[in-house]
């Protein structure tokens, strides 16, 4: 049987989304979050009647905003992301991530995506890959890498 | 994270100015009960006194677009209206009915304020004598009561029959109008 997923109209979907969306842009962002977060929700409002269900909203518009982020890592300093793309993959718990979760604004901006997006906001990597325009192995990689940067910085701070 | 009022205010003026929303709702006070309202860049399109939920029909019928913006205008004229200050509505209006539909509330717009008509009339007015019942159907469906006046249709025997917003409603508003004595 389809199960058709209705689309919800925009004001419950922004009631719904807007506030982690902004959360979630000032850990990637900063003070630079708020023109971010505005071009999040205008992008989303520009394809939102051409939606062909209501499924994954969330995931949609977290992948919405990290391109919006990247964007803007892109105009603004021109950091390249440096791929550390070996390794085993590093997991983390929730707990954990929470005692790293201030140092992530020293990744760049590609891991600093992938575990705020693991860590913090429970996407799977397949919906982590889709935000980040590369694969589900891609982004389990940029997840472990930066996990295992923050890893490091906090040896070091230590 | 709480979106500030302003970073709010400044994304739904944004989306606005760029053309995006297809509906615009909000909900106001009145003497008769909490009415939607919503408007289109054409014109008003809904009101209701029923409000849960509303915001999902008007998605249906004009797009998922919708936000919930102040509706100033219809706001000011409908305060008017239950002032007793207004008569008639200077609103435009987007109608997205049944061709049916559409020719009976036209003849609905005629009925005058402090006036009622009864549904064999309408549907007299309309070319189908017979049609009464059709047009208590095209009444109980009106998607813009108020400013398309259907409380001002009652029954040929003077009974006010039945309303959307409740008979006390239909009573309101034909008292406010005049049309009949208080009880």
């Amino acid at each position: 049987m389809m199960t058709v997923v209705t689309i919800p109209p925009f004001e419950r979907f922004y009631g719904d989304h807007s506030g982690e969306v902004l959360g979630y842009l000032r850990r990637l962002l900063g003070q630079r979050a708020e023109d971010a977060w505005q071009e999040t929700f205008l992008r989303a409002l520009r394809a939102y009647d051409r939606l062909e269900h209501g499924r994954h909203l969330r995931a949609w518009v977290f992948t919405i905003a990290t391109r919006v982020a990247m964007d803007e890592f892109r105009t603004a300093d021109r950091t390249t992301a440096v791929e550390n793309l070996d390794g085993d993959p590093v997991e983390l718990r929730q707990p954990a991530f929470r005692e790293l979760e201030h140092l992530t604004g020293d990744l760049p901006p590609t891991e600093r995506a992938a575990v705020v997006l693991r860590y913090g906001y429970d996407l799977p990597y397949a919906e982590i890959g889709a935000a980040l325009g590369s694969s589900e192995e891609a982004a389990r990689a940029a997840a472990s890498s930066g996990v295992r940067r923050l890893r490091r910085t906090l040896e070091h701070h230590a | 994270m709480n979106i500030t009022p302003e970073l709010d205010a400044r994304f739904r003026a944004a989306a606005l100015a760029e053309g995006l929303v297809d509906v615009r709702y909000d909900v106001t006070e009145s003497p008769v009960g909490d009415l939607f309202i919503a408007s289109t860049p054409r014109g008003l399109c809904r009101i209701s006194y029923t409000v849960e939920g509303q915001d999902e029909e008007i998605a249906k019928v004009f797009g998922v677009r919708v936000l919930r913006m102040p509706l100033d205008e219809v706001r000011r004229e409908l305060d008017e209206y239950f002032e007793g200050r207004r008569h008639d509505f200077d609103l435009p209006i987007d109608l997205r009915v049944a061709p049916f539909h559409e020719a009976v509330l036209h003849e609905l717009a005629r009925v005058p304020y402090g006036h009622t008509d009864t549904y064999g009339s309408l549907a007299a007015k309309v070319g189908h004598p017979k049609a009464a019942r059709a047009v208590g159907t095209v009444m109980n469906r009106n998607p813009i009561p108020i400013v398309l006046p259907c409380h001002r249709i009652i029954g040929a025997n003077g009974s006010l029959t039945g309303y959307g917003g409740g008979l006390p409603a239909k009573q309101h508003l034909l008292e406010l109008e005049g049309a009949i004595l208080p009880s």
